[in-house]
């Protein structure tokens, strides 16, 4: 009786591990499509390729981690993208305008970032301000301080090492920026799959009151979710700033409604309680793949928009078609 | 009244199966014109599938229907309201933000030139309201209605629609007790309006009162017929169980001498209720009764910490915990089994075991780290202990009403409450289940728990307090003790 008991228990957690619950759909969509491209190119399954594939996800892979949190509770954040910019501004503005080392700007930064999300958390909260109504305020707030910092200027001119971060590949696989975003991954995963807090946000975007009655500190939580999505924005933006040893206000323009993708296709719910970071992953990959992948086959720029609306559209409609 | 006529509506021989698994084996059925049958049984029993084939939501496997005479196998719901059938759900379905006017007539707006005409629309539903002696603008908006009203207006909705038939699907379930007068009040006035109505409900002392004749159903079949409605809940209880029934309730437990909880002098923030006073001791089930609007529920909900509280205390074996939130009363050990599980009490879309887990995710974790594996073995353990049929695995939003509230108490029993406050414990669940949940109840107190139990279930209320608050208009009006306490004495002061 125990040793079967045991056993189911072994056998229900290994799928647990990775959650793809809303996700297996795209992971095999995934497969298809790098199957589809090793063989429609001859670049494509090669180790330098998929590096770059790599590099090229960072910034959406980091901010996706917080969108997915935020669309767990059932919230939307679209100030990602222009919080982005903001943090590479005031980066920028701080480390090669006021002088401070860069390394301190960065801190800085990320600081600034972080605390648009409290504002935004607050408006949800306190002010029962609609999460949309909220971070379309901020996304705009943002969008403007970033601007305001240079008067639209871009700033040029970091020290080598900087870039080198999103440039050097460690061991000849890996760059800085890139373990960054694993790092990210990895953390992001945990805290939702084995801490308290984070088992209470799938309550949350389950059913906000029940998780009160329950005894969840569900403002608390909203708030630091919110914060957690400036914060690694406002991270998507150093790295950025790293991979174009630049910063300029108008960057990170649309990257919300991309990041907002990423999650949706890898399967966590638009309403809340459902998902997990290894469908945004997922999600993530998908994006990053495909938009590799047309470059080599030479789409041009105006198809690659169309045929990535088209995956969104699919990728969710079969979801909801196989929960029915 | 109407014995010898033909029933407008009967049913011979009706199955339904579900691919190899047949719900219905043979029901048969008649409806008079002017008659209020009540269909009874616990869930699972048939009744839906019943009314879902009469009004045309699912179609019969065999079987024959006859509607006033004719033939009758209605394809979909349309047909059905056509053929003059009207299905009043219990979840309601009207549009809060329109007007009764246009409720009534949505999707069927009485057009002139093209444009609605709101005119004839207005006139037509201020017709159907005057029928069912309602007194309300039909330009109001449904928002902001009562429950019992926005009932109504679902029946006027039917009435434009000429039904000659009613299938009223818990239509009390929301209701309080002068809220079901008014309701019954327009249920008489249809049956002398020569309108049949097919009552489904769990509450039996009601069904006694309105209808003319009970059908029980049992596993898909009609197990008994009563003629009258004139029969000792006993019986129809024992019908719909299939099995005789010892007692409704268990003996009471023993209170200790112990205070555990004080209410000293409670105000509601919300103002909907003042200068609540009270204590209840260890192992003592102290029951709150009223009537719906009597601020019993704002009351336990400020005491769990759910709802703001603008004066007074609460205090804990002595000491003033006045809770701020549900997190603070759950720390000083006062947990809510609220009233409104599905929104309240469960993540219905979510599993057993993580719904056990969310209230428990501090003592699940070791060194801060929660695993599945431990969510679910913890919710298994607690689980077993009530007797919950399903598994950790299954969403909540599988199990029958029974089974969501034992996952709900469940939910709490692992953090050692010194007070569990149950609001509406039995809403909406099976007679046969609810006895189980009067069992939890009684053994809690006998572990030592301080039980507090708002009810408006007047029956259960008396059959589980060792001592009843009675509350009126946000007032308390009485405590009585068990033995002082019966129906007359408790609805005196309820409306006091």
């Amino acid at each position: 009786m125990a040793v079967t008991s045991t056993r189911t228990s072994e056998r229900a957690r290994l799928p647990d591990l990775f959650t793809l619950s809303g996700a297996t759909g795209p992971l095999i969509g995934l497969i298809l499509l790098c199957v589809f491209l090793s063989f429609a190119t001859d670049s494509f399954l090669t180790t330098r390729n998929l590096l770059n594939v790599l590099d090229q996800i960072t910034v959406l892979g980091i901010m996706a981690v917080g969108m997915t949190f935020v669309i767990l509770i059932g919230g939307i954040d679209l100030a990602v993208g222009s919080v982005l910019a903001l943090a590479m501004m005031v980066m920028g503005y701080l480390a090669n305008v006021a002088g401070y080392p860069l390394e301190l700007a960065i801190v800085l930064a990320l600081g600034v970032a972080a605390a648009t999300g409290v504002v935004s958390g607050l408006l949800v909260t306190i002010f029962s301000v609609p999460a949309f109504i909220a971070t379309l305020a901020m996304m705009s707030i943002a969008r403007g301080l970033a601007n305001m910092i240079t008067d639209g200027q871009q700033i040029v001119g970091f020290p080598a090492w900087f870039s080198m971060l999103a440039f050097i590949r460690h061991g000849g696989f890996i760059t800085a920026t890139v373990a960054v975003m694993l790092v990210v991954f990895l953390a992001g995963w945990f805290f939702l799959r084995y801490t308290a807090a984070g088992r209470s946000l799938y309550a949350i975007g389950g059913n906000p009151e029940v998780a009160r009655l329950a005894g969840i500190n569900v403002n608390f939580l909203t708030v630091g979710v919110y914060v957690m999505s400036g914060l690694l924005a406002g991270l998507g933006g150093v790295v950025l700033a790293m991979r174009l040893d630049s910063v300029q206000p108008t960057a990170g323009f649309t990257y919300e409604l991309d990041t907002i993708a990423a999650v949706v296709i890898g399967g966590t719910s638009l309403s809340g309680g459902q998902g997990g970071i290894a469908g945004t992953i997922v999600g993530v990959l998908i994006i990053g793949v495909l938009r590799n992948g047309l470059n080599l086959l030479g789409v041009s720029p105006f198809t690659q928009a169309v045929v990535i609306g088209v995956v969104i559209a699919l990728a969710v409609a079969a979801e909801a078609f196989k929960k029915r | 009244m109407t014995a010898n006529a033909l029933p407008i509506l009967s049913l011979r021989e009706i199955r339904k199966s579900y691919g190899p698994i047949e719900v219905l084996h043979g029901v048969d059925l008649d409806v008079h014109a002017g008659e209020v049958v009540a269909l009874l049984g616990e869930n699972g029993a048939g009744k839906s599938t019943v009314s879902n084939i009469i009004s045309g939501t699912v179609s019969a496997s065999a079987g024959m229907m006859t509607w006033q005479g004719k033939p009758y196998a209605p394809a979909n719901p349309r047909e059905a309201i056509d053929a003059g059938v009207g299905m009043i759900h219990q979840e309601l379905l009207l549009l809060p933000h329109l007007t009764i006017a246009e409720n009534i007539f949505v999707g069927r707006y009485p057009r002139k030139g093209g444009r609605i005409d709101r005119r004839t629309m207005q006139e037509e539903a201020a017709r159907g309201l005057r029928r069912l002696g309602l007194d309300v603008s039909p330009n109001r908006l449904v928002q902001g209605l009562s429950t019992a009203n926005q009932q109504l207006i679902e029946i006027a909705k039917a009435l434009t629609l000429n039904a000659k038939l009613l299938i009223l699907d818990e239509p009390t379930a929301a209701l309080g007790g002068e809220e079901t007068r008014k309701l019954f009040e327009q249920i008489a006035r249809l049956r002398e309006q020569g309108v049949g109505i097919i009552y489904i409900s769990h509450r039996l002392e009601e069904i006694r009162q309105i209808t003319d004749r009970i059908v029980v159903m049992r596993d898909g079949e009609k197990v008994q017929e009563f003629e009258s409605a004139d029969i000792p809940v006993r019986t129809i209880v024992e019908a719909m169980v299939g099995r005789s029934l010892e007692r409704m309730f268990p003996a009471l437990p023993t209170p200790s001498d112990e205070t555990v909880l004080e209410v000293k002098g409670l105000g509601s923030g919300l103002g909907h209720f003042a200068d609540v006073n009270f204590k209840v001791r260890k192992g003592e089930i102290f029951g709150i009764a009223g009537l719906v609007g009597a601020g019993r529920t704002e009351l336990v909900r400020a005491i769990a910490g759910a709802d703001p509280i603008s004066g007074g205390q609460v205090l804990l074996n002595g000491q003033d915990i006045t809770p701020r939130s549900p997190r603070d009363a759950i720390r000083n050990g006062i947990v809510l089994v609220p009233e409104d599980r599905k929104q309240q009490g469960l993540v219905t879309q979510h599993s057993i075991a993580e719904n056990i887990g969310y209230a428990n995710l501090s003592k699940v974790g070791r060194g801060g780290i929660v695993t599945s594996g431990r969510i679910r073995q913890f919710a298994d353990r607690n689980i077993q202990r009530f007797g919950v049929k399903g598994r950790g695995h299954q969403n909540a939003s599988e199990l029958s009403g029974g089974n969501q509230q034992k996952v709900v108490i469940a939910k709490w029993l692992a953090r050692d409450p010194k007070v569990v406050v149950l609001d509406e414990p039995t809403r909406g669940i099976d007679v046969g289940a609810r006895s189980s949940i009067y069992e939890i109840i009684v053994g809690l107190a006998e572990k030592g728990v301080a039980v507090i139990v708002v009810s408006s279930d007047l029956e259960e209320v008396l059959g589980v307090s060792n001592r009843i608050m009675v509350m009126a208009a946000g007032r308390q009006t009485g405590i009585l003790d068990h033995s002082e306490a019966n129906d007359v004495s408790v609805i005196e002061l309820a409306t006091a």
